[in-house]
């Protein structure tokens, strides 16, 4: 049973992976690769890593729907309406694609893969916390900052009015001066 | 204190939900006291309608959309417990309910694109970019609810309540989880994604069957979302003299009634000052009572 269900959901997973790449339309391409990213978290799920199945669900569902929202921002067709692909210089992307692919199952298949020692843990969403927020606290908390700071800079040097458009030259406006009216009053 | 449930229950549960979500319309409509909003005359006056086409649609997406729209809200319904039974208590069911409620947000983005129609992309693209504001402070009271039980099980956050409603020491969470439970459904004073002045939004071009399955799957949504308020911050079954399923009916009962009549009430909220109040107020006041409970919670 687990096999069937093994097989089922990594032949679907590639097999969308793939027609990310062969439809013509924005939106199908990107509910492709969601389809694959959820086929892997069910994967995951059967390796009875629940947490991380579940939170790849979340994540990868939430992810592309922001990425249709960045689709608007960015896009030279931002309805995504119009035909399109995912690929430039076809042969070239096609040849290292499969490459890669074909060197990593390789390689899964040659590596000495050591055997297992122990047992699984009770717990494993305990263990996965324990483990980041242990001994990886500083890393998982200096990587936080990085990606804020990321975030931060990158809505800085993409918004076209900055506070002294709306606030004045010597930023002492008492209302800014906004399009559209926020709801806090300012 | 989990107990096992029967397999029938699987079969059943869409059944009820769709039943409690017929008498939560029915309601509404009696609030109403608009003869048209009757969900049972529409039912049956889409039921002969022909089913609309536009040209070059993506009927498989939008289909997709449409039919994802009520099964990501009956998998959501899976964690909801009754008394103290649910069809599945996943150990890390809170997760699973906010992950389904993330998959009915792509739903509607799909159903506003597929048509081709520019209303219907304008609804789709209304609700991806509210949904950002909705889900953060939503998210961040789930975690609070499940950061008090120390647990991610539903059953145990029910389990937690015993003595205390969670409503009581974290009435912040609560409040934003009602708030952004009717944004998430984009039901009641949050509908602009399917708003008039966008001629239905994401569900303009929807007809006939598509639409009552559409539509009424954001009902489905809307009722789940609500009932999980019940076990997260009401105490689920707990209660005196009556079994728990009866005081989760109850609370569940009078969560719809006051969202009801709060819809009834209040005008639609204009969406930028909803998602400006979601950004700078709601979740820092979410992260602020995960800090306290978190307090509470280490020094216990």
């Amino acid at each position: 049973m687990n096999d069937v269900l093994f097989w089922t959901l990594a032949v679907l997973a590639v097999a969308s992976g793939v027609m990310v790449f062969r439809f013509d339309s924005m939106a199908r391409a990107t509910f492709s690769l969601l389809t694959s990213l959820l086929c892997v978290a069910g994967e995951v799920l059967l390796l009875g890593m629940d947490y991380l199945g579940i939170v790849i669900v979340l994540m990868m569902t939430i992810e592309m729907a922001i990425m249709a929202v960045f689709m608007i921002m960015y896009m030279m067709n931002p309805a995504g309406l119009m035909p399109m692909t995912m690929i430039h210089n076809k042969r070239g992307a096609a040849v290292i694609c499969v490459g890669v692919f074909v060197l990593l199952a390789v390689g899964i298949f040659l590596a000495p893969w050591p055997g297992r020692r122990g047992k699984p843990p009770a717990d494993v969403t305990m263990d996965l916390g324990m483990s980041l927020m242990g001994p990886q606290m500083l890393t998982m908390m200096t990587l936080g900052m990085a990606l804020f700071a990321t975030i931060v800079s990158s809505v800085v040097l993409a918004t076209r009015r900055g506070r002294y458009d709306r606030l004045g030259d010597d930023l002492r406006a008492e209302r800014s001066d906004d399009p559209v009216r926020g709801g806090v009053g300012r | 204190m989990a107990e096992t449930t029967p397999l029938w229950a699987v079969a059943v549960l869409p059944f009820v939900l769709v039943l409690v979500a017929l008498g939560t319309a029915h309601f509404d409509a009696l609030l109403a006291a608009d003869p048209a909003a009757n969900p049972g005359r529409e039912v049956l006056r889409l039921l002969v309608q022909q089913r609309r086409r536009t040209n070059a649609a993506d009927e498989l997406l939008t289909r997709l959309g449409v039919v994802l729209l009520p099964v990501a809200a009956v998998l959501a319904a899976v964690v909801l417990p009754l008394g103290f039974r649910s069809v599945s208590d996943l150990a890390d069911g809170i997760v699973w309910f906010n992950a389904m409620e993330a998959l009915a947000w792509a739903a509607v983005w799909l159903a506003g694109w597929g048509p081709n129609s520019t209303l219907s992309l304008i609804g789709g693209y209304r609700f991806l970019a509210q949904g950002l504001a909705y889900e953060l402070p939503h998210m961040l009271a789930i975690t609070t609810a499940a950061l008090g039980a120390e647990s991610l099980r539903v059953g145990d956050v029910v389990d937690a309540q015993s003595g205390l409603w969670f409503a009581v020491w974290m009435p912040a969470a609560f409040v934003i989880y009602l708030l952004s439970a009717m944004g998430m459904a984009f039901w009641g004073p949050f509908d602009q994604p399917v708003g008039r002045d966008v001629a239905g939004g994401a569900a303009a071009e929807l007809s006939g069957v598509d639409r009552i399955v559409f539509l009424g799957g954001r009902w489905l949504l809307f009722v789940v979302a609500a009932a999980v308020s019940v076990p997260l911050f009401l105490g689920g079954g707990h209660g005196p003299l009556l079994p728990g399923w009866a005081w989760t009916l109850l609370k569940t009962a009078a969560v719809l009634a006051l969202l009801v009549w709060v819809r009834r009430r209040v005008p639609g909220v204009r969406m930028e000052r909803y998602v400006e109040l979601a950004w700078v107020v709601l979740t820092p006041l979410a992260i602020l009572q995960a800090l306290v409970v978190a307090l509470v919670v280490l020094n216990r």
